[in-house]
């Protein structure tokens, strides 16, 4: 990988993000009944179960955490080569629930636009709030984030890469500046025009490399 | 993958492994309160059927269907075929209405291969005369894989009117592709020539060969297709080659028992042995279809319909267009 990369959070930041978000979920609704939680595939599924399990233990009672398969509901069907499907599973029912999607970066929304579409073919939820480790800025859709992690304001062209240890052997969030594309990879999260960007990398609209990069800005929010 | 599935030869372990992994993926869309993806929505599938078909016709339509694209069914009866219109204009009509992907099955071996060189839609092939019937083996790989772990090494008797079965034809390349020992059973006169080709094991003598086995796949005897004396009766072919209870036994308790049907009861296979709950995996079969071309179809049209210059771009690395494969019937 050419280019430099910055850490933004390492494993010991990561674990409080989810303890912060945990008890902000409980606050928000008032303990967990009727709370359930949706991890998007891929790094999205294991954040949801470290959720459910730290939810589980403020509130003394398990919440359950489902698996969400996005990429039939994507935008860019047709605009790209079909993407690598995983297995969807949501072992409860929707119908009344308070369901907290999880992700591990939100980016220009489509995931999210996605999900929302494919929840919906499952139930009809009480109401569906979003969880995040970081939100990287440059919003495509009119949506936003209920729960955060870490805000971490990016140049399109720089990409965010979430490693978790239970897909990447280790915890911690980077930021490439310049990084070389990588492989196609699933989770990726796609700006319009972008080349098809590495398993975690999320990366910029538009930008296929060369551009000259413009500053980032600081790294709060 | 290529554009285009033709042929069971032009899929690789790791194309057979990708379509298997999302038929997976897809076929618990069974289960959800709406029971429809998004995913093709736009996109127009014809079932263009010059045979008669049951199950494969209704399986492409709703597997297309359950992706939203848009489904025209058309068959020779009551076409313009029967007023003598050949498959090329046919094609080049169809092809004027802007379908994105034709589902063929015709009477000549063949077929589909000249299809695609005519049209600019993705062609798949869903039965050609006695030579291919791809998303059939892709079906059988897929129904016995939830049954074994591993494809590597599985012994696989495929048993009956092999000389006029495509779907023996698209087995016997998918399942050597992915490592599987393969034995034909049959009597003489229904083995292709050449058939010691194929890299299987040929046998004539069903009981010798059972007790070995994973899986037995019984093929249909294809009368309609026969133009000559292959054996003296159908009732010695039953007691010689039939799937009887006591052949049932005979297998390892393992063992399933596989059909691509429409089945002869009482012929390749005894009513009680198609009907066994335990052992026969045929009404699978039949619901796993939906899932395999779903995700077929998925692979096929989920990528860019067209680039500069009109022509559909190659799903993934492509491996040059379809081959005819050893074993053409014709």
């Amino acid at each position: 990988m050419s280019g430099s990369s910055v850490a933004v959070m390492d494993a010991a930041d990561l674990g409080r993000a989810i303890t912060r978000i945990a008890h902000e979920v409980v606050e928000r609704n008032k303990g967990t009944e009727d709370v359930v939680l949706v991890g998007i595939h891929t790094r999205g599924v294991p954040l949801a179960i470290r959720l459910a399990a730290r939810l589980g233990e403020i509130e003394g009672r398990p919440v359950p955490s489902g698996a969400l398969d996005v990429t039939m509901y994507r935008d860019d069907i047709g605009l790209r080569p079909p993407g690598a499907t995983h297995a969807t599973h949501l072992p409860f029912d929707l119908g009344g629930k308070v369901v907290v999607l999880v992700d591990d970066v939100l980016y220009t929304g489509r995931t999210i636009r996605a999900a929302l579409d494919a929840l919906v073919d499952f139930g009809r939820p009480r109401s569906i709030q979003l969880a995040v480790l970081v939100d990287r800025g440059h919003r495509e859709l009119p949506l936003r984030a209920d729960y955060v992690g870490k805000n971490v304001p990016t140049a399109a062209d720089e990409a965010v890469r979430v490693r978790l240890a239970e897909t990447d052997g280790a915890d911690g969030v980077v930021i490439a500046r310049g990084a070389s594309p990588g492989p196609p990879g699933p989770t990726a999260q796609r700006g319009p025009g972008a080349p098809p960007p590495g398993p975690t990398a999320h990366r910029g609209p538009g930008r296929p490399g060369g551009d000259p990069l413009p500053a980032r800005r600081g790294t709060r929010a | 993958m290529n554009k285009h599935l033709l042929s069971a030869a032009d899929l690789s372990a790791a194309d057979i492994t990708r379509v298997l992994d999302t038929a997976a993926h897809l076929a618990s869309v069974t289960d959800r309160a709406i029971k429809k993806l998004p995913t093709l929505r736009g996109r127009t599938v014809c079932n263009l059927f010059f045979e008669d078909s049951t199950r494969t016709r209704i399986s492409f339509e709703l597997a297309a269907k359950r992706l939203s694209a848009d489904v025209i069914n058309f068959s020779a009866k009551g076409s313009s075929v029967s007023k003598g219109e050949c498959l090329k204009d046919t094609a080049i009509t169809l092809e004027a209405m802007g379908v994105d992907a034709i589902v063929i099955r015709h009477g000549a071996s063949g077929a589909p291969w000249r299809l695609a060189e005519w049209v600019d839609a993705v062609v798949v092939n869903a039965g050609d005369g006695t030579h291919e019937h791809p998303t059939q083996a892709l079906l059988d790989l897929y129904t016995m894989r939830q049954r074994f772990p591993s494809f590597d090494g599985l012994r696989v008797a495929i048993v009956g009117d092999v000389l006029h079965s495509r779907v023996a034809r698209s087995n016997v390349l998918a399942l050597t592709t992915m490592g599987a020992e393969v034995t034909l059973v049959a009597p003489p006169t229904l083995l292709p020539a050449r058939v010691e080709t194929w890299g299987v094991t040929v046998s004539y003598d069903l009981d010798a060969v059972l007790p070995k086995q994973d899986v037995v796949m019984l093929l249909r005897m294809q009368l309609e297709r026969q133009r000559a004396g292959f054996f003296p009766s159908l009732r010695e072919y039953a007691r010689l080659y039939g799937l009887d209870a006591r052949r049932l036994d005979a297998m390892a308790p393992h063992a399933i028992v596989m059909h691509p049907g429409p089945m002869n009861r009482g012929v390749e296979i005894a009513a009680d042995v198609a009907d066994s709950v335990e052992r026969s995996v045929i009404a699978s079969q039949v619901s796993n279809g939906i899932s395999v071309r779903m995700g077929l179809l998925y692979l096929l049209l989920g990528g860019p319909a067209v680039v500069e210059g009109g022509q559909r771009t190659e799903v993934l690395a492509a491996s040059g267009s379809g081959s005819r494969p050893e074993g053409s019937a014709r």
